[in-house]
């Protein structure tokens, strides 16, 4: 029992606010705020309690401290997002839908769990399948306004679409090894013309999932008309633990094949990064910019995976845990003024240091992090994540990425220069937030702050990563 | 706890104090105690590092302290400092404790500011304290970006474009530089044994010749961007020209120098046999670059962008004395970093409270500032005669160790670069000699000057502190440039091993 303790953790308390939530009348919707954010808060440290590995169902689910500690990972930034949430989620219109907020979150979240704790590929397509389908509605939640509802679709068509390609290249994996589980296929992956195709087909339903180019069509649109909390989701949770079944997946199945997968992963960085970034520096509503830049910070984490190594895979881990706090942060900051003011582009947001200094503050460490300045932990994460493509030889894409990181720090300077810069006659009027959303952005702050001054962090991850030599 | 911990404490410590401050004056104040604070301490670190050397103790690096930071990659916060380092300490206190009286008059958002300005001298200072490359690296960025902020928000002109330009730049040249560190990480151990940022422990070592040849250029690129080098330089005129006064005096008195102490400290001590290499094509460009700018400095008519052109001309000189590869001119380099930094703060400071005064740069439209002001105007002829090397200032004493190392490389190449470098100084006193004849003397141009006044408190001690640099060191330059000679026995060491042929 207590291998799956994140999962049913997760599961008890989604049950346990079901149950609550049938018990609330209509107008007292808002109360179950408080209890689910608390539960969340206490799966969460519970999940950092040691815990026992092992596997289940004759290796469908394995748990290992690796995937214990992918979990309170996301843990963490679910929390994070829950509490963000609640300014937004106790406007007029969300009132009565406060609830389905929480449990389809818990629900993918779930999903993701049983996806990085997979143990064939049967178990991670289900798990993939549970962790994005509930987006979509969560995508729709603003059912009443346009762009949300398209969102919705778009994102429900694209998951269809990538999950159609994902299955039929693990329909060829099993045609060509007879089995479905990680550690027997392994070995059988001999790099035959048709287990290429099945790589590619995988490869390219992953791509969708982590937005990386050419399959990073529908983000901007989805993260535009879907409300500010769950395109965070999407960029940070999602994305993230699809990052981390993909680096497992690269490191532990297709090793025999790295030398064909590397030069595939070496096109694709040096085209997510470079179209990411000249995308987000034409971008004026700032959910769209966040989109574009999101997607070349997925391009940097893949000169983490390219890398091979031990060192690799700690970065990739270290690197999204850092993506973490640093645009949670920025979407905490976007999205409390979209609430208050309804504002979203850059323009709005000139003269904001003069109005509201501290979300203004905020959103400068953020997108310094994003940048990478130190000492924020973004420098620690992009500076390392270099370190392990340089290992591996690769001077001439850290030398393409350390370019793009410069443009990336024109457009983040863009948003900077809108915010203390700039002057406007008619500036978003000074608010104040409530405790939750300073709560959120306070969490978010310190995690950038400390996390890389705190070099034991980094530590722990090594430890728990591998390579594949 | 070594005492080299205290220059990256006090400021810290004065950068929390000035956020918890209630008022303007408050935060001014906190930020004096600070910065005069630091300024003791550099003081007493020179001190402490003469009475050192005298009682014998001749170690490559004196109060080394190392804490291991990342495990795994072998990261230390490793600090140490030698002849070279103490030297550029002292500078960066001077200057950055005379900008903040320069600034005193700032009205907008002065908690902001002075904050920026002092995470901004917390680079600087970690940079030169430190020994380990990713820390160096660390606070190298840490001195670039709050620019951005300062020029963005408190300067003039252009200020948004400018401010843009010089941080794209700038942090250009810190991607190349990032590449070679990485690269040098990756080679740091060419005989086994765990891979290292330590810069003395990869001195010791010798890298591969072809690592050397590829990462060089990356790496004095990349500094050389800071270091304002020919044709990487035109983030410094318009940045320069569009700064506040502090943030000029910063910029060009000490950030520049992160540059040149970086090309020597990191690029030549490390890949000495790619330095002696391929030097020359950078040293055509560091000749290129002491005329250009001087020629540069004759055609502005706007005071900041005349001086920022002089600054590009003498950081270029910094380059082409590395370049020269022998003890002598090595020597001329770092005494020019040092006099440079000190006498063009001065001018930017000097600068910054004229157009306070008169609202204009331009020196078509002043004149006979000496009579209404004589404490500034006295001030600046003292700084322009420093800038075209009078004898008693402290540009002579570098200036000439410069020329005259350069001059012992017999070769017609060297020899040529030499004269035409040389030539500069002719050039040099034209700009100067004509700034100071329009500026200050002649007939008052404008009725409205009549009734401008002479430098205030803050503005004295900020002036007489600088100027009291520059004769300090122009009258008593030996036992700076003993402590340089010193620091500088290590690497001339190294290129002797790398290249037999040169002259020491």
């Amino acid at each position: 029992m207590l291998i799956m303790r994140h999962e049913l953790l997760l599961i008890v308390i989604t049950v346990i606010l079901l149950i609550v939530e049938i018990f609330l009348p209509n107008t007292q919707k808002h109360k179950i705020i408080l209890p689910a954010v608390l539960l969340m808060a206490a799966v969460t440290v519970l999940g950092f309690f040691p815990g026992v590995p092992g596997i289940l169902f004759g290796g469908m689910y394995q748990s290992t401290q690796l995937t214990m500690m992918l979990k309170n990972i996301l843990n963490i930034g679910v929390l994070i997002i829950f509490i963000q949430s609640v300014d937004w989620l106790k406007q007029e219109q969300n009132k009565e839908k406060i609830s389905e907020f929480f449990l389809l979150m818990l629900s993918t979240l779930i999903g993701m769990n049983y996806m990085i704790s997979s143990g064939d590929f049967l178990m991670f397509y289900i798990g993939l399948e549970l962790a994005t389908i509930p987006i979509a509605a969560l995508a729709a939640y603003e059912r009443m306004k346009e762009k949300s509802a398209e969102a919705g679709v778009k994102l429900i068509f694209t998951s269809a679409l990538s999950s159609g390609i994902l299955l039929y290249g693990l329909s060829m994996i099993y045609g060509t090894t007879g089995t479905m589980y990680f550690a027997d296929v392994a070995p059988l992956i001999t790099g035959a013309p048709l287990q290429v195709l099945a790589f590619i087909f995988f490869f390219a339903g992953m791509a969708f999932k982590i937005s990386l180019v050419p399959f990073h069509l529908w983000t901007a649109d989805v993260y535009e008309g879907a409300p500010v909390n769950v395109a965070s989701y999407l960029s940070v949770i999602s994305k993230g633990a699809a990052v981390f079944i993909f680096t497992i997946i690269l490191y532990t199945v297709f090793t025999k094949i790295a030398v064909m997968w590397s030069e595939i992963i070496y096109v694709i960085t040096i085209l997510t990064i470079t179209v990411g970034n000249l995308f987000a520096m034409r971008q004026q509503n700032l959910k769209r910019f966040l989109a574009f830049s999101s997607i070349a910070q997925a391009g940097f984490i893949l000169l983490g995976i390219i890398g091979q190594s031990q060192l690799g895979m700690t970065t990739v881990i270290y690197f999204a845990l850092v993506y973490i706090f640093s645009n949670l942060g920025a979407f905490g900051v976007v999205g409390i003024i979209s609430n208050r003011t309804g504002k979203e582009t850059i323009n709005d947001y000139d003269g904001l240091y003069r109005t509201n200094p501290n979300l203004s503050l905020v959103m400068m460490l953020s997108l310094f992090s994003l940048a990478g300045i130190p000492p924020l932990a973004g420098f620690f994460g992009k500076f390392f994540l270099f370190t392990a493509a340089a290992k591996q030889g690769y001077y001439i894409l850290v030398l393409i990425a350390l370019i793009n990181t410069i443009i990336s720090l024109y457009y983040y300077l863009l948003v900077i220069k809108a915010m203390l810069l700039n002057n406007s006659d008619r500036p978003i009027a000074r608010f104040k937030s409530d405790w939750y959303t300073r709560l959120g952005l306070l969490m978010c702050v310190a995690g950038m702050v400390i996390i890389g001054f705190a070099s034991s962090i980094y530590e722990v991850v090594y430890n728990l990563s591998y390579g594949l030599y | 706890m070594s005492i080299l911990t205290l220059f990256i404490i006090i400021p810290v410590l004065t950068v929390i104090g000035i956020l918890l401050c209630k008022t303007h004056m408050q935060v001014k104040w906190v930020a004096v105690v600070g910065m005069s604070l630091q300024l003791i301490s550099a003081i007493a670190l020179i001190l402490l590092y003469l009475a050192e050397r005298r009682a014998g103790n001749m170690a490559e690096i004196l109060f080394m302290q190392d804490n291991v930071w990342y495990q795994t990659l072998n990261i230390h916060f490793l600090i140490g400092v030698d002849g070279v380092s103490v030297a550029m300490i002292g500078l960066t206190s001077l200057v950055v404790f005379a900008g903040i009286f320069a600034s005193w008059d700032i009205v907008d958002l002065p908690r902001e500011f002075f904050t920026s300005l002092i995470l901004l001298a917390t680079g600087v200072f970690g940079f030169f304290i430190c020994l380990d490359l990713f820390t160096m690296f660390l606070f190298y960025e840490l001195a670039v970006i709050p620019m951005y902020l300062l020029i963005g928000i408190w300067g003039s002109g252009p200020r948004h474009y400018s401010a843009m330009k010089l941080t794209l730049m700038l942090m250009g040249g810190s991607a190349l530089i990032l590449l070679g560190i990485i690269g040098i990480y990756f080679n740091s151990a060419p005989n086994g044994g765990p891979l290292t940022f330590d810069l003395i422990k990869i001195s010791k070592e010798h890298l591969p010749i072809n690592v050397q040849l590829f990462l060089f250029p990356f790496l004095f690129v990349g500094f050389g961007v800071l270091g304002a080098m020919f044709p990487f330089h035109t983030w410094s005129p318009d940045g320069h020209a569009s700064a506040p006064t502090a943030v000029s005096m910063l910029h060009a008195g000490v950030l520049m120098k992160l540059g040149g102490y970086g090309c020597y400290r990191v690029a030549v001590f490390l890949l000495p046999e790619a330095a002696h290499q391929l030097g020359w094509i950078f040293l055509i460009l560091a000749t290129i670059g002491v005329i250009y700018g001087a020629l540069g400095a004759v055609w502005q008519k706007d005071l900041k962008y005349i001086n920022a052109y002089s600054s590009v001309s003498h950081c270029a000189l910094v380059l082409f004395a590395i370049l020269m590869f022998n003890q002598t001119a090595m020597n001329g380099a770092i005494m020019q970093m040092i006099s440079h930094g000190i006498m063009t703060a001065l001018f930017f400071a000097l600068i910054g409270m004229i157009y306070g005064r008169t609202h204009t740069r331009f020196i078509n439209e002043m004149g006979g500032l000496m009579k209404v002001m004589p404490f500034l105007a006295v001030a600046y002829v003292i700084a322009g005669l420093a800038s075209l090397g009078l004898p008693g200032f402290s540009g002579f004493v570098a200036e000439m160790t410069i020329f005259v190392g350069a001059f012992q490389n017999a070769d017609v190449f060297h020899r040529v670069a030499t004269i035409i470098a040389a030539s500069s100084i002719v050039v040099t006193a034209v700009y100067v000699l004509r700034v100071v004849g329009v500026l200050l003397l002649g007939k008052i141009k404008n009725e409205h000057f009549e009734t401008i006044t002479d430098a205030k408190w803050f503005d004295k001690i900020s002036v007489v502190t600088l100027i009291f640099g520059i004769t300090l060191i122009g009258v008593a330059p030996l036992w700076l440039s003993d402590m340089i000679t010193q620091g500088l026995g290590p690497i001339m060491h190294k290129l002797l091993a790398a290249a037999p042929g040169i002259i020491n």
